[in-house]
């Protein structure tokens, strides 16, 4: 080929480990960071408002209407809102993907304790079980399946969304993508696609390997049935 | 709260500023393109999805399609796909836009109306083929009203999708209300990024209001279950 443009190969090779701020690797690390960070959060914010919404119903439907209107917002205004707040960093991208991710998780976490049977409830109230622990050693293990399902989809779409803030310039892969628009050059859009679904797919890998952990009745009944 | 009074006084200036309310960069011009470039693709991806979700809700063939493309969607990056577009087919016109956004307003489209006619109860299409309808008959008088409110939330799923990736689209050149935060941002002219995004939420906030009215006009009473079936 001599001198014509680069590969695909060896332009990710060229780039990977520049020593630059916008290395691929770089890159790579801030978004893992910048969608990690917003997935955590999501569930820790998730999880006691989902108890709180499964236990005193009448805050259930202000809360999921709440987080229906949080889910609607689109992301770049949001995050160009934020800035004037949290100016130009990191954190004006996690926060909102933060709010994204709870907005899938709360109702995931009402509908999956509404799944547990209420004759399993009943069992561990008969056995003695004080609340906490009916509700740590019991229901939330029960609810597990349908929260991780949520999980999931919180998980690949906020390493999707991560890239949107590349138009802040902090949008760790996405980076790629305003810097092939600058200067129009393809193997940059390719290896950031490629680079985010490889994050989305392992992501969800590693979450059903979580399920599958978590929840060991599942497959041992599939197994005796 | 010094943010609060540097957010006030942007929008103030934004909005208060009269150039900003007549000729190409308007606002009434940009909204109004927001709304047909959004329109446009919506009604594209419903085009594709609704007939193909309803063909394989129904005959149950090409399952591992819905599945895929489910999936696949919410993983791809959309300014990614908005650059290799605008790439590949230049930026000549509107289209190496419009293609990208109606690619990603298919799936929820497609997934939700799968399921809203897998969803529907197995008597009650039992009952329709008892009583003689045919299969398209099936579909259409019955199986379609009662999948009705998961299709609609399809289209509102995707809604929301298409108002955010339009935004998103004025960095490839694209026109609407996405055009004051790029350009703002571009040029630090801060009033009108917070004017142009605080635009485009009231804009998507609207779009959903426009959805749940659409929702209540259309679905059966008593597939709702507003009616009370004695």
């Amino acid at each position: 080929m001599g001198d014509g443009p680069p590969s695909l190969w060896e332009w990710f090779g060229r780039n990977w480990d520049t020593g630059r701020a916008d290395s691929i690797r770089n890159l790579l690390t801030d978004h893992i960071t910048m969608s990690v960070v917003p997935i955590v959060l999501a569930l820790v914010v998730a999880l006691p408002l989902g108890l709180a919404c499964a236990r005193w119903r009448w805050l259930y439907q202000p809360t999921s209407g709440l987080m229906n209107v949080v889910y609607a917002l689109p992301s770049l205004p949001v995050f160009m809102l934020m800035i004037s707040v949290t100016g130009l960093s990191q954190t004006t991208v996690i926060v909102p993907l933060a709010f994204y991710g709870a907005a899938v998780l709360i109702p995931a976490v009402v509908d999956g304790l509404d799944a547990v049977p209420d004759h399993v409830r009943q069992s561990a109230v008969a056995m003695g079980f004080t609340p906490l622990r009916r509700l740590l050693a019991v229901e939330l293990p029960l609810a597990a399946p349908v929260v991780l399902a949520g999980l999931r989809v919180v998980a690949v779409s906020s390493i999707s969304l991560v890239s949107v803030g590349a138009l802040i310039g902090q949008g760790g892969l996405g980076g790629l993508f305003t810097r092939a628009y600058q200067n129009p050059f393809m193997p940059p859009v390719i290896v950031g696609i490629a680079l985010i679904i490889a994050l989305a797919l392992i992501a969800d890998a590693l979450l059903v390997l979580a399920q599958r952990l978590l929840t060991p009745w599942v497959r041992a009944r599939k197994g005796t049935s | 709260m010094s943010w609060v009074e540097a957010f006030l006084n942007w929008l103030v200036q934004f909005f208060g500023d009269p150039a900003n309310w007549t000729g190409p960069d308007g606002i009434p011009t940009r909204l109004l393109e927001h709304l047909q470039f959004s329109a446009l693709a919506l009604v594209l991806a419903a085009l594709v999805a609704v007939p193909l979700g309803l063909a394989i809700g129904h005959t149950g063939r090409g399952e591992v399609l819905v599945v895929v493309t489910a999936n696949l969607a919410r993983a791809l990056p959309t300014l990614g796909l908005l650059v290799m577009f605008v790439l590949l087919l230049g930026a000549s016109s509107i289209w190496p836009v419009i293609i990208p956004l109606v690619l990603l307003a298919i799936p929820p489209i497609l997934v939700n109306t799968y399921e809203g006619i897998r969803g529907v109860d197995p008597d009650l299409r039992d009952a329709a083929y008892g009583m003689g309808l045919r299969g398209g008959q099936v579909l259409g008088r019955v199986l379609v009203p009662v999948a009705l409110p998961l299709i609609l939330l399809g289209c509102r799923l995707s809604a929301i999708q298409v108002v955010a990736t339009t935004t998103v689209a004025a960095y490839t050149g694209l026109g609407g209300l996405g055009r004051y935060v790029i350009d703002g941002f571009a040029t630090q002219d801060y009033a009108s990024v917070v004017g142009g995004s605080v635009l485009i939420v009231l804009f998507a906030l609207f779009v959903q209001f426009g959805f749940a009215l659409a929702q209540r006009v259309t679905v059966s009473p008593g597939v709702s279950r507003r009616l009370k079936v004695r």
